[in-house]
């Protein structure tokens, strides 16, 4: 019985093999643009912007009870599949999509990305609160979270173990991190990957040798160091100024990503958010609103 | 069962008598339940051809060979040694130090989780009185109805935190953690079966071994024990599979760090929480998602593959005893 079973699956799995091609093209004609306006507005992204979101979304539907907003996280990567998908109408992203991506829309929805910046973010650097570090440098990041400063001892902290906290990979902050402080070299293998901000904010919160990033929004209970763009330079804390100005070396661009022009109704609530009052939303989550 | 459930309808010639109708019935009536069962074959049969193709590429595709092979899954790489690293510039598909960790947080699952529950049960079925009986037994099977992501999040809290304070470990989330974790996620299942094997035991058994004068812990130890040892088997069998396959849980608690260590204090990475932590943001049909479906099948074959070892084994020394259920 076992052995006719064996042989069953292996024949079904050679007819399934040869029918991917279909299946895959079926998948990219039902990703057709939309043309209908809908009064319902599916966004889904980063899970360093769901917050912010929703907060966005629960604010415009109080104003406008005929739109129906709703917002889910699970990471930027998550968010631009959906967006090349059509599963979601505006993809919230925390880093701005790569060429690959970007071609991809363009095939499968048959419209370009529309990139749209929303708010500002300023990349923190948490330690636990008995944490004696003053601040911390790009390059003395880039060490330890690949790998080769392991000891606290190596930059001007107690002598034990580093331990690393920070995001999986389908994050949008792990990937600015990774590009920003790393140069784009791996993470070291033994950096704990944690699903959110909270759960890594969580994570050094209870851990006092432990160390991690994410949104300044998330910052609770933990310390975020300020930085130095290079081992000469000033240390500079993450703030609304230092922000705006660029001087606080690891802030970023949050973003909005429509597949083509969006519909009416999505463009009235993108035109909001950035407009003056979804601007004020965003200092009440935490973010800091735009440069002017 | 096919052919018992015809031979019964077509027995003896003194049934004639009954109408064609009362037949006709019969027939579509099991040919109902023979079509339900043949649903429950046919899922299981397409979600392994799904998952088949999916990680087929793995396999021929020239494209994903640029990415990813057969050797570079198991072999070391020159510069990184054993890593995971998918998103990467060069991207490295080390799947040993995830299946390192599924069998390590496994193993100390089922090492809290095995003597803990076979106790209880021996317990439950031969000491307790039975209005105790009555209490412990829907409680400890209650523990089966605590979502996965409720204990995750009481091991990623709690647990955690009594751990690194006992016993120094460096991680605060580490496989120790999550195994413990999990035990409380297989021990109903583990208590459960072998508690139904050891009532399953005749009483004739016991009586014999008392009336020749064996005392009860030698009734237990020498005549109840092993009469109902391949239930036992199969419920521990039914647990590793339980736990090699727990998402939820290790995803919380165990850190989630791809490193090989051998060690039951650092962090640790499973196949489930890859796959579950990294399939949401793939491109489709990339070299990633195909080495996800991939690290899938592998998982699904392993499953199998112990679930049809545990039951030969508890086949042939249910043969051996000669014992019956």
């Amino acid at each position: 019985m076992p052995r006719f079973l064996g042989f069953l699956v292996f024949g079904l799995a050679l007819v399934g093999c040869t029918r991917t091609e279909s299946t895959e093209t079926g998948t990219a004609a039902d990703g057709a643009v939309g043309v209908a306006d809908s009064s319902t507005v599916t966004i889904k992204g980063s899970d360093t912007m769901v917050i912010l979101g929703q907060r966005w979304a629960e604010t415009y539907m109080k104003a406008n009870p005929a739109v129906t907003i709703q917002v889910t996280g699970g990471g930027s990567g998550t968010g631009i599949a959906a967006l090349i998908n059509g599963s979601a109408d505006i993809c919230e992203s925390s880093r701005p999509m790569k060429d690959q991506e970007l071609a991809s829309v363009k095939t499968k929805r048959n419209a370009p990305a529309i990139e749209v910046k929303v708010a500002l973010d300023a990349l923190a650097v948490y330690v636990n609160a008995k944490s004696p570090l003053k601040e911390i440098s790009i390059p003395q990041l880039a060490k330890i979270y690949g790998g080769e400063t392991t000891n606290w001892k190596d930059v001007g902290g107690p002598n034990h173990a580093i331990i690393l906290y920070g995001r999986e990979n389908n994050s949008g902050t792990y990937g600015y991190f990774k590009e920003h402080v790393l140069a784009n070299k791996d993470f070291a293998a033994a950096t704990q990957t944690l699903a959110g901000t909270s759960a890594v904010v969580n994570a050094v919160k209870g851990d006092e040798f432990g160390i991690g990033y994410g949104g300044i929004a998330y910052l609770e209970g933990v310390r975020a160091l300020p930085v130095k763009k290079d081992d000469a330079a000033p240390a500079v804390a993450p703030s609304l100024e230092t922000a705006q100005s660029g001087t606080y070396p690891i802030s970023r661009f949050l973003f909005f990503y429509t597949a083509g022009n969006p519909t009416p109704t999505q463009a009235k609530f993108i035109s909001w958010v950035t407009g003056p009052e979804g601007q004020k939303v965003i200092s009440d989550v935490g973010y800091y609103p735009l440069p002017k | 069962m096919v052919s018992r459930a015809s031979t019964n309808g077509e027995r003896p010639a003194s049934h004639l008598s009954l109408t064609r109708q009362v037949r006709w019935s019969e027939r579509l009536a099991e040919a109902l339940i023979k079509g339900v069962a043949l649903v429950s074959i046919a899922s299981v049969l397409l979600i392994l051809i799904f998952v088949g193709k999916e990680a087929l590429p793995v396999l021929t595709s020239a494209e994903v060979h640029r990415e990813v092979s057969l050797t570079t899954l198991f072999a070391p790489n020159a510069e990184a040694g054993y890593m995971w690293q998918p998103v990467s510039e060069v991207p490295k598909y080390n799947v040993l130090p995830l299946f390192l960790g599924t069998l390590k947080v496994t193993f100390i699952a089922l090492l809290f989780a095995v003597p803990l529950s076979i106790l209880a049960a021996l317990f439950v079925s031969e000491f307790a009185h039975k209005r105790a009986r009555e209490i412990i037994k829907p409680a400890i099977e209650l523990l089966a109805g605590i979502p996965s992501v409720v204990i995750g999040f009481f091991a990623l809290v709690v647990l955690a935190s009594w751990v690194q304070r006992l016993f120094g470990t460096e991680h605060r989330l580490n496989a120790l953690v999550a195994g413990m974790g999990l035990s409380f996620a297989i021990c109903p299942i583990v208590f459960s079966v072998s508690e139904d094997a050891l009532r399953a035991v005749p009483n004739s058994y016991r009586s014999a071994a008392l009336a020749l004068g064996s005392t009860r812990a030698q009734t237990l130890l020498r005549v109840v024990l092993p009469a109902a040892a391949p239930g036992i088997a199969a419920a521990v069998v039914l647990g590793f599979g339980r736990a090699i396959g727990e998402t939820m849980i290790v995803v919380l608690a165990s850190g989630n760090a791809a490193l090989l260590d051998f060690g039951w204090g650092t962090s640790t990475r499973t196949v489930t929480a890859t796959i579950a932590q990294e399939l949401g943001e793939v491109v489709v049909g990339s070299a990633h998602y195909d080495v996800l479906f991939f690290l899938g099948a592998l998982l699904f074959l392993s499953t199998l593959a112990i679930n049809l070892a545990g039951e030969r084994f508890v086949h042939r020394m249910r043969k051996q005893l000669g014992g019956s259920q």
